[in-house]
């Protein structure tokens, strides 16, 4: 039972995490390459509060404003370049977390963090309270997507500059995607570190920001449920198969790469293509 | 020069004012102290030969291009320096050469992404805003407005360049613009297309709105314009009343040719548009 507890959190925090990349370029359609980097504020954050006496609900909202903070930081990186120059200012911003915790004492250093004090939930109360804020960035997510925030940032996404022609503050709103986008990072680290109990420099490195990209990407960049689906089966793979731990950069590396030469749209763009020709062909019988 | 008609009094503030307006793209000059007004209720035609310049004046008025020097002026404020969507909230709409919809919506979400400018203001009200209902109204009153309400429910993906440049339009009147700039509406339509499209920008400008419109059917725009201003090699050559532009020396020179006459260069054009 203790195993799928684990497990299930495992998949929770990752769901998270994957929605929030979602927001920044499914949404917004600004790449980021150093997504992880966020998760790691929000990880180190909540660890450092925890030690220092806080309870864990009391970091989360902490956790959320510093990721956020250095998230609209990077947003601002953002309005200067697009696209290709954009994921290597953010593969950079990733880079440099790393390199700055990796050199602190006062982060712990290349030995992390570790043992958190007790969250006060026990196990299945912290997979409880992790799935209900998974569901929550889910419901966020829907609700944005159906918002005119949504429609402004797929729009933004298609084509900035009839955007800015339209009237639209384009500036403004990619730095409320990642604004939006890496705070709920920083929510989903803090439940990475009390659920792993420890957190180091490599826990939030370049693989981990391939990793959510690639889950993002597999899911279907901007669906909510088949990131979903992808981030949850992508989680729990590694537990699975052993081999695919051993080789995760590979593995989701070459993921990436399948999916986007073979279908950009990811497995929600597969599906659709599935399903549609199925509904036409029913529509014609009627 | 200018010249005087009903609805813009000469005595009245320009609703635009170009004052002396250059822009250089390294050692090209794209335009060179360019001057003129734009009165409310006016129509006037912004024309010259391919590479006059008059692109780059539009931009410059909207905001994609900064002038190298010079100042546009909207209601006497200078809008030097000031981003393109805040130039669109103070009352300039563009509808752009290139039609650019967003494929991945209908036609009328298109439109109605224009006209929810009171709600995609800022992202806080975007976010609390759900409803489209107003904006799908508009969006069908704008559609109605240029003749394509028939395919709103369609992708912009499918349709022919007809549809799109009237899309272009309605998007452009969702604003709800003081000013209506517009860059080559009729290019790519067949005879009878440019003929109804240019009908509807003057009914457009008869129920109030200024346009400034960049057209090369030069037919259309002796039909619909009440004033001209005429570039050439990023130089003001003319301004003032069509028939009088026309008959000028100079424009006749460098836009027509010398030799040719106005009406045969009408005839070319139209048959020009209809091949495309």
């Amino acid at each position: 039972m203790n195993y799928e507890i684990s497990l299930l959190t495992t998949m929770a925090i990752a769901v998270m995490f994957a929605l929030s990349l979602n927001l920044i370029t499914g949404f917004c359609g600004q790449i980021s390459l150093g997504h992880a980097a966020f998760q790691g504020v929000g990880a180190y954050t909540a660890a450092m509060l925890g030690h220092a006496g806080w309870s864990f609900l009391a970091t989360l909202p902490i956790a959320m404003l510093f990721a956020g903070a250095l998230g609209v930081i990077v947003g601002l990186a953002s309005l200067r370049v697009r696209a290709d120059f954009l994921a290597i200012t953010t593969m950079g911003v990733g880079f440099l977390f790393v390199g700055i915790v990796r050199q602190q004492e006062f982060f712990g250093g290349e030995l992390g963090l570790s043992s958190m004090p007790d969250h006060g939930f026990g196990r299945f109360g912290f997979m409880l309270l992790a799935l209900f804020m998974c569901v929550l960035t889910a419901a966020l997510s829907i609700y944005i997507k159906r918002s005119w925030m949504g429609r402004v940032f797929n729009g933004i996404a298609e084509d900035e500059d009839t955007m800015r022609v339209l009237g639209i503050d384009v500036p403004r709103y990619k730095l409320a995607a990642f604004a939006i986008g890496t705070a709920l990072a920083g929510l989903s680290g803090s439940f990475y570190a009390y659920h792993i109990n420890f957190i180091g420099p490599d826990s939030f490195g370049f693989v981990e920001s391939i990793t959510v990209l690639s889950m993002v990407v597999f899911g279907g960049i901007g669906s909510v449920p088949g990131v979903i689906i992808a981030a949850a089966l992508l989680a729990v793979l590694p537990a699975w198969f052993q081999v695919i731990g051993d080789y995760k950069l590979l593995v989701y590396g070459g993921l990436l790469f399948l999916m986007m030469r073979f279908s950009p749209g990811g497995m929600a763009g597969l599906a659709k293509r599935f399903i549609k020709p199925e509904a036409v062909a029913k529509k014609e019988q009627a | 020069m200018s010249a005087t008609h009903s609805t813009a009094p000469r005595s009245s503030k320009p609703l635009l004012r170009v004052e002396g307006v250059s822009v250089r793209f390294g050692g090209l000059v794209a335009l060179d102290d360019v001057s003129f007004d734009v009165h409310e209720g006016d129509m006037l035609g912004l024309i010259g030969p391919n590479g006059a310049g008059k692109t780059t004046m539009m931009r410059s008025i909207i905001g994609v291009v900064q002038p190298t020097s010079g100042t546009v002026l909207l209601d006497g404020e200078s809008l030097n320096g000031m981003p393109i969507h805040k130039r669109v909230q103070r009352g300039l709409s563009l509808s752009q050469q290139l039609v650019k919809p967003l494929r991945g919506i209908s036609i009328a979400d298109n439109v109605a992404m224009a006209a929810a400018s009171a709600k995609t203001g800022s992202p806080l009200s975007a976010l609390l805003n759900v409803s489209d209902t107003k904006e799908l109204e508009a969006a069908k009153a704008e559609l109605t407005r240029v003749g394509i309400a028939a395919v709103s429910s369609q992708s912009p993906g499918i349709q022919p360049l007809g549809v799109l440049k009237r899309l272009e339009l309605a998007r452009a009147l969702a604003l709800k613009p003081r000013l209506l700039l517009l860059d080559e509406p009729l290019a790519g339509l067949n005879t009878q297309e440019a003929r109804s499209l240019a009908s509807t920008i003057a009914e457009i400008n008869q129920q109030g709105l200024t346009v400034v419109l960049i057209e090369h059917n030069l037919g259309e725009v002796m039909r619909v314009c009440r004033r001209l201003v005429v570039l050439d090699n990023g130089k003001k050559i003319g301004d003032g009343e069509p028939q009088a532009v026309m008959r000028d020396q100079v424009v006749r020179a460098a836009y027509l040719g010398s030799g040719v006459s106005g009406q045969d260069d009408c005839n070319n054009q139209q048959r020009e548009t209809q091949h495309a």
